[in-house]
């Protein structure tokens, strides 16, 4: 089992420019350490001095937000795209 | 002359000079645009200010653009009124209208903040410019656009609203509508701004676009003559005007413009997508990311960018944040129309509900000189009226058929007098 993760550009300068991974992490807390222990440059940065991800980073399966699949709890399926997007932008007013 | 501004992060203060940008690579959180506010002062006084032209560009020292820039784009300066019938309405005293309904060319505060992003995609050098829209902000991407010969990509969601696509297209502008809520369409608009050299006002030209939004509150202060209020109400849609409002307060204290004063910050959301009220009732600055489901669709954003930031600005001033329903939105849409000769969009009668409750909460009282901020206009939401006039049948061209109209009228006007006599006795 699979998932397709693509990455931000934003956190390209820590990972060698690699835009899109392929992950057998069966749900989000293991994709995250899947990431981390491939750009090891990348974990200072993905999260904040409390060891939490930093809150402006988001993570989408397919068409939508992990916080509305279960987040930690949802176990990815295979062929899921997962999608990064930090500060995801917007907004009207 | 050097400019006197660059993008910074708003986490950890790292710096990155002039470009299209809008998050940190080393922290990921968004990045705003600071000013040498020392180099400012000579530059932004009340005396240069009164002396520029009749529009936002009258603030051109305070806002991202470089000195040689010659605006083609004249929004804002729009009125702020004081609203005696509305507030009498409420309870309120000292009650005034920043009625952005009025904002040209596009009639919506969007007119403010695309002004700044397109000076900037010019000064980028992008040929192609595009958004993620709720509707204002695409009917104003696609006018400024043709003005200033840009091509555009602006995606909206395919439910928007009929008018707002038609004042999109009318300017010429590629429209495209994504199957999906503004939410889905925001995070696809990320993805194609990496994927080409575009300048998306609300992605990677996001913290010149934000800039705008101060001319708000630049407009409040000055229009009051050259003093701050006491409360400023606010829709919240991303959450980003209510902190802009706020940072040009700041600037305009720190400048010495205005006298500092504690102003309360109040935002105002629909119930069927309130993640940030929900944050500010709950004190706390982590959204909550929501499925929106409401009529006022130019505030249907689910996970709102600026949400920590506004709920922050909010709870750190003193303010509130209220949630309306529909019902109370297209009331308050009327009320605003019937007492104060207004007609605004569905946000607008956000807005306007939101106001009530908070003087009916006893959170506003009565004497504050408060400001609650109209942004768009209601010709481009009248969908949310449908059903809600009857059209009587109509007269021939004759004096005795229009007696006879009034006559009728007179008539009716008495007998619901009369039954609610009736009912009070």
């Amino acid at each position: 089992m699979a998932v397709k993760v693509l990455l931000p550009n934003a956190f390209q300068k820590h990972t060698n420019n690699v835009k899109e991974i392929s992950s057998t992490a069966s749900n989000l807390p293991e994709l995250v350490n899947d990431i981390e222990g491939r750009f090891p440059a990348l974990r200072q940065h993905l999260r904040g001095d409390d060891g939490q991800i930093r809150r402006f980073i988001n993570f989408y399966v397919n068409e939508e937000d992990i916080r509305f699949l279960g987040n930690e709890k949802y176990a990815f399926q295979e062929g899921d795209e997962v999608l990064v997007i930090p500060s995801i932008a917007g907004g009207c007013c | 002359m050097t400019t006197a501004y660059w993008l910074r992060c708003r986490e950890c203060g790292k710096t990155y000079g002039h470009q299209p940008l809008s998050i940190c690579d080393e922290c990921f959180s968004p990045l705003e645009v600071a000013y040498d506010l020392e180099f400012a002062k000579t530059r932004f006084t009340r005396e240069t200010i009164s002396q520029g032209p009749l529009n936002m560009w009258r603030y051109k020292a305070l806002l991202p653009v470089k000195d040689t820039y010659v605006p083609q784009t004249p929004s804002g300066l729009t009125p702020l009124v004081k609203a005696p019938r509305l507030g009498a309405q409420f309870g309120a005293k000292n009650l005034y209208i920043k009625n952005d309904a009025v904002c040209m060319p596009t009639l919506s505060f969007k007119d403010r903040v695309v002004a700044v992003a397109l000076a900037n995609a010019q000064d980028f050098g992008f040929d192609t410019v595009g958004c993620s829209s709720t509707g204002n902000l695409a009917n104003a991407v696609a006018a400024h656009a043709a003005r200033l010969g840009l091509k555009t990509y602006i995606l909206v969601p395919s439910d928007l609203e009929p008018a707002k696509i038609l004042n999109t297209q009318v300017y010429g502008a590629t429209l495209v509508r994504v199957d999906g809520n503004y939410d889905h369409v925001n995070r696809l608009s990320s993805q194609i701004a990496e994927r080409y050299n575009w300048g998306f006002v609300n992605v990677n030209l996001r913290p010149y676009y934000a800039e705008g939004s101060k001319t708000v509150g630049f407009e409040i202060a000055e229009q009051l003559g050259w003093r701050l209020p006491d409360n400023v109400v606010v829709p919240m849609a991303g959450g980003s005007l209510i902190t802009k409002i706020r940072k040009a307060f700041n600037e305009l204290i720190e400048l010495g413009l205005v006298d500092e004063k504690p102003v309360k910050f109040f935002g105002a959301q629909a119930t069927g997508c309130s993640p940030i009220a929900k944050a500010v009732k709950n004190d706390t600055d982590v959204i909550e990311p929501q499925r929106p489901n409401t009529i006022a669709r130019s505030l249907a954003i689910g996970n709102p960018a600026d949400g920590i930031y506004a709920s922050r600005v909010i709870r750190g001033t003193g303010g509130w944040a209220e949630d309306v329903s529909d019902v109370e939105i297209v009331s308050a849409i009327q009320e605003l129309a019937e007492t104060e000769g207004i007609f605004t969009e569905t946000a607008g009668g956000v807005t306007t509900a939101v106001t009530a409750r908070l003087y009916a909460h006893g959170r506003i009282k009565p004497d504050e000189l408060t400001v609650t901020c109209i942004t768009g206009n209601g010709l481009k939401t009248t969908d949310c009226l449908d059903g809600a006039y009857e059209q009587r049948q109509a007269i021939r061209p004759r004096l005795a058929d229009f007696e006879n109209f009034v006559e009728e009228r007179n008539a009716a006007s008495q007998g619901l007098s009369l039954a609610g006599e009736s009912y009070g006795g």
